[in-house]
């Protein structure tokens, strides 16, 4: 079976340019429109990049830019993409069950897009891109619920904010997928419908709660996806999966149609298989919304234009970066192969021309407490909506407190009550002190913290999770375990900045050894600066192949 | 069915109704406005009669003694402690944090959306003038301004709460501390009084439930959930009904000449919650208070109050002090009596904590300064200034109610007349001729410019008080000017005794069987000319010329 994702170097087109440097290759049909403007002069705005190189095309391994170059050349048609993924979709899905909800009209979106190319319209930068959507996102025609019973059946009457956006930009919402009940998990196992395996293995649990989202994108049903990370929803399983996972800065993305789950923590983010699709779906969704008053109005910059193929850069591209690798992130709990594999990366990173050092941020190991009485308060107040009044399953009672007690009883799941239980607790009076307020103040801590090393460093590093992807049923029985894995993640969101994490190498377990994932955090809307250092990373990381050995096995 | 039929009633008469409520906070208070209707009758009978206003206070007098003397016997030995929360909604065009206009008497469910209606994935957006509104208010109250405040939720279930919490603010309100200036009605004795204002919050009101009266099912109609709100906190300042019910229209009246509520009552946008306690006089902790709600009007307020003053305080002189507890009573109109609602069991624990779908809100200097340029007369400045126009309590209580009528007052003093003929006519046949057709005075025909020159008219001897008060009339209902009906209908008064004299002789000579009788002693008959000249005159004769001339012609037989 082909994959329009393998080698994808050698469809790079410098398409970006008004004067490509290689005008021989697929000169630019009159309907061409570029993907962005023309890139600066100098783009390299890394210190590290010598202003003498010649101006750069932008140029990745991006499955996204494949799809545009082929169907705006009329090598492939968007049906026959839409066609070749949904065929994929439906055959990994017994194996890998990360989908909810397949839509039914993906196949007369992709039609339609064909119809506009031949027309020679124009057409969105994301035409014929087939995008999976968590299930905590809405969707305006397809069932939305959330991973949950109470929400069984749901339909909701909008397009979340980054949905209609992906539409807008042309994407094909290819189906909705399976995530942890309203984000609230790491394994994607306390879905109230089904069970997501990882495709690296299928005894191993994705990661979660984006579980769905990354597993889709891992096995090649669709060719990017969203997500949302409250505590590190993205970055974990992108980490189990071997995907690239970007969580925007809090309020880069409006999360108008994203179900809330901690609101002050909640960001939508996005899952590519490489760089540059993570920076073409970032591009396409973020931006202020008049729907979502914690969207921020920092001006958008286009991503993906401003990565820089290998191609254009000397051997030392990363020269001058300062990177810190989080101490604390590399010591005891965290699996021996997991430490190798982010050191290695440090190296690496150090090869590439940045001056890599170790920084401790004290607060490091109060966050994850702090995170889950926060998540929790917030949790208890936003799933109270979820009381079978309005929408959702109602249970049938005679008295008000019945239909509410027995609707959430009956609707919502274990995970559910117990953080809602937590969070209720944390807030109740003559105990929020002594949590919530407590919690609050190890946040501006963490804050703090963070401040002072990005002061000193251009970017920080940890790796994705303390491990890669465990057993199912591994952790079930031991929350606090399951709680303990978000440790490289949830400080991120208790400061609200960027982070993005990109496969960097394998560790032992599985068939053909399971993925291990580098993060990369910066300052607040630092994400173009993130998505350069991994997509450089990613160019010169050529041993290894992030694929799952299944898809090539069939 | 019933709810069509009803709807489409305040369609036809949305204008009707609206005009109705301008005068509400004197209708409504049967107390009030039994003595204050009195006192206009025979004002306005006094005028009928003549244009010079003598305003029999004797009859006030006796009830403020009465009702003073009836509050001080009951409470002898005790003092009551009111403190009242009011929540006033706002005349926003849309709601508070989405973008759904909210109209009262909407069919249920029609003015929602997926953010007012708390649908999975939707957020709160706050509406900027839900702060310029509450900053309005708070600085007419005299408050503090918050230069940041935050919003909190409220956590509760009820099926009229669609997110299970109410956005509102808890620990930093966006006004505090402030007061307010109230005059108490003369008939209850008067008197100037200042209550402490402790805060001011912004808030969203829930929907509405309706209960099925025969079958064991509610429904939810959220058309008024996401409804902004202002909370006004006061301090437990008040010591009587009456000056509860005082301290709330002075609320009323301040939002309406805020322009940012229509202080209605009836509909909903003006609610107060009550609180009272009693204690022994110079015990210094208060008493168990206990909440009354359900009231619609303000007399409602004060025989509430009242009711419950006196209520607590038998239960104190009957050694049964444990019976006053924490709970929540209903005004009953139909029994006149509060009853328990509800006993507070512990208190209810809402969980706050700060919302976090919401940036704080940050006034700025120029903003504040801005909205206090802005501001209107207020009611209390308004007073004052009447006060000092020589006006009495009566009359500056009568025409600083309505902003409206204050402006109209204004006006009609800036075109040159007199200040208190014009009180006296505004309050006289203008008022009556507004409760009669249920107008307000914005929506009468008369000018502010037509009525000076009335007075003006009246003043100079053009026409008399009586053709006055016809023309006025005709100016109300008709429009038109003074001068110009005074043209048409040929009212100029008549001056001339010779003419008047033509007019005497005529009516004499018609009548001689009259002339003999008078002749004869019945003197009384001069009435009987008297009015046969004015009618022959068709009412333009000046009366005093005329009686004068009469009289001579009767008694001098020529």
């Amino acid at each position: 079976m082909p994959f329009p994702i393998q080698n994808p170097r050698l469809l790079l087109t410098p398409r970006h340019l008004p004067f490509p440097p290689n005008p021989i290759s697929l000169p630019p049909k009159p309907f061409l429109r570029p993907l962005s403007s023309a890139p600066s002069p100098s783009p390299q705005t890394l210190d590290a990049i010598p202003s003498s190189s010649p101006p750069p095309p932008p140029s990745s391994s991006s499955s996204i830019l494949s799809i545009r170059e082929s169907l705006l050349s009329r090598r492939t048609k968007a049906a026959e993409l839409a066609a070749e993924y949904l065929d994929r979709l439906r055959r990994a899905e017994p194996r890998v069950r990360s989908f909810l909800h397949v839509s039914d009209a993906a196949m007369r979106e992709a039609e339609d897009v064909d119809r506009r190319v031949e027309r020679g319209e124009e057409v969105g930068p994301l035409a014929g891109v087939l995008v999976g959507v968590k299930d905590n996102i809405c969707t305006a025609d397809m069932p939305s619920t959330g991973g949950s019973r109470i929400l069984e059946g749901y339909r909701p009457a909008f397009d979340a904010t980054a949905v209609r956006r992906l539409r807008e930009a042309g994407a094909i919402v290819i189906g909705k997928t399976n995530l942890d009940e309203f984000g609230m998990g790491s394994t994607t196992e306390r879905s109230g419908f089904q069970v997501t395996t990882n495709p690296w293995d299928s005894s191993r649990v994705p990661g979660g709660s984006s579980g769905g989202s990354a597993a889709a994108v891992s096995s090649r049903q669709c060719v990017a996806s969203l997500g949302s990370d409250t505590g590190g929803s993205v970055r974990q399983p992108a980490s189990f999966c071997g995907v690239v996972g970007l969580k925007p800065t809090y309020g880069r993305v409006s999360r108008f149609g994203l179900m809330a789950y901690a609101s002050s923590l909640d960001v939508i983010g996005c899952f590519g298989s490489s760089v540059v699709d993570a920076a073409i779906i970032l591009s396409a969704i973020a931006g202020h919304d008049r729907l979502d008053a914690t969207s921020s109005k920092h001006e958008v910059p286009d991503y993906a234009s401003l990565l820089v193929s290998l191609d254009f850069l000397d051997s030392k591209p990363l020269k001058g970066l300062k990177i810190g690798v989080i101490q604390e992130t590399l010591g005891d709990g965290v699996d021996g192969g997991v430490i190798s594999s982010v050191r290695s990366a440090a190296s690496h990173l150090e090869q590439l021309g940045a001056l890599v050092t170790e920084v401790s941020l004290p607060s490091f190991s109060l966050g994850l407490p702090a995170y889950y009485i926060l998540a929790s308060s917030e949790a208890s107040s936003n799933l109270s909506r979820y009381d079978g009044v309005r929408y959702g399953k109602q249970a049938a009672a005679e008295e008000l407190s019945f239909l509410y007690g027995d609707s959430r009883a009956n609707g919502l799941g274990h995970e559910v009550k117990m953080r809602i239980l937590m969070g209720t607790y944390a807030l109740s009076a003559g105990y929020y002190d002594a949590y919530y307020k407590r919690a609050q103040q190890v946040r501006t801590l963490v804050k703090k913290n963070f401040n002072e090393a990005l002061n000193e460093h251009d970017i920080l590093i940890t790796p994705g999770a303390p491990s890669a992807a465990y057993k199912i049923g591994e952790k079930t029985e031991d929350p606090l375990a399951m709680y303990a894995g978000d440790i490289m993640t949830v400080n991120v969101n208790l400061a609200g900045l960027p982070a993005l994490v990109v496969p960097c190498g394998f560790v032992e377990g599985g068939a053909a050894g399971l993925p291990v994932g580098l993060q990369l955090i910066g300052s607040p809307f630092s994400e173009e600066k993130l998505l350069r250092v991994g997509h450089i990373f990613e160019q010169t990381l050529q041993d290894f192949r992030f694929v799952p050995p299944f898809l090539t096995e069939s | 069915m019933a709810l069509i039929v009803f709807r489409g009633g305040f369609r036809t008469n949305h204008l009707l109704l609206r005009r109705t409520f301008l005068f509400s906070a004197r209708r409504d208070s049967s107390l009030l406005c039994t003595i204050q209707q009195h006192h206009q009758r025979s004002r306005y009978n006094v005028r009928a009669e003549s244009l010079q206003a003598t305003e029999s206070k004797t009859s006030s007098k006796s009830i403020q003694m009465a009702t003073k003397e009836l509050v001080e016997k009951k409470t002898r030995g005790y003092e009551a402690i009111i403190g009242i929360e009011t929540h006033v909604q706002l005349s926003t065009i849309t709601k508070a944090f989405c973008s759904c206009p909210y109209t009262y008497g909407s069919q249920p469910n029609t003015t929602i959306c997926p953010i007012c209606m708390g649908l999975p994935g939707t957020l709160p957006v706050l509406n900027s003038k839900v702060v310029e509104f509450a900053v309005r208010l708070g600085l007419a109250l005299n408050c503090e301004l918050s230069v940041a405040s935050k919003f909190d939720r409220k956590q509760y279930f009820y099926p009229d709460l669609p997110k299970g919490y109410q956005i509102s603010q808890f620990d930093i309100p966006i006004a505090r501390k402030g007061y307010v200036d109230v005059d108490l009605p003369v008939e209850f004795g008067g008197g100037h009084r200042r209550f402490g204002i402790t805060r001011v919050h912004m808030e969203e009101d829930a929907g509405k439930l309706l209960h099925s009266e025969s079958e064991s099912y509610s429904q939810v109609d959220l058309n008024r959930a996401g409804v902004p709100l202002l909370e006004i906190v006061s301090e437990p300042d008040m010591r009587s009904g009456i000056e509860a019910a005082e301290y709330a229209a002075e609320l009323q009246r301040l939002v309406r000449y805020l322009g940012v509520s229509n202080g209605n009552m009836q509909e909903g946008s003006l609610r107060c919650d009550v609180n009272v306690s009693v204690r022994p006089i110079g015990q210094l902790e208060f008493g168990t208070k206990v909440e009354i709600k359900n009231m619609n009007s303000f007399s409602a307020m004060n025989r509430a109050i009242d009711y419950e003053i006196s209520r607590q305080i038998q239960l104190h002189n009957k050694g049964q002090v444990d019976q006053i507890v924490q709970e929540t009573r209903l005004w009953d109109e139909g029994t006149q009596k509060t009853f328990t609602m509800r006993k507070k069991e512990g208190l209810a624990d809402y969980r706050y904590f700060p919302e976090p779908d919401l940036p704080e809100v940050v006034l700025t200097k120029d903003f504040i300064d801005q909205i206090r340029q802005s501001l209107p007369e207020l009611p209390e400045e308004k007073r004052r200034r009447y006060e000092n126009l020589g006006l009495s309590m009566q009359d500056v209580l009568f025409l600083a109610n309505d902003s409206s009528v204050a402006d109209f007052f204004d006006a009609t003093l800036e075109n040159g007349a007199d200040v208190k003929l014009a009180a006296n006519w505004i309050m006289g046949d203008i008022a009556a001729y507004m409760k009669n057709e249920k107008l307000s005075i914005n929506e009468l025909k008369l000018t502010p410019q037509e009525l000076s020159e009335l007075i003006a008219s009246i003043k100079n001897g053009t026409i008399s008080g009586k053709i006055g008060k016809e023309i006025l009339t005709e100016l109300i209902s008709k429009g038109g000017t003074v001068k110009q009906l005074i043209e048409e209908k040929d009212l100029v008064q008549i001056v001339d005794p010779a003419a008047i004299e033509a007019l005497v002789d005529k009516v004499i000579a018609a009548n001689p069987k009259q002339l003999q009788q008078y002749r004869a002693g019945k003197t009384k008959l001069q009435g009987f000319f008297a009015g046969q000249v004015m009618k022959e005159s068709k009412g333009k004769a000046n009366p005093v010329l005329l009686n004068k001339i009469l009289a001579e012609k009767l008694n001098c037989p020529s």
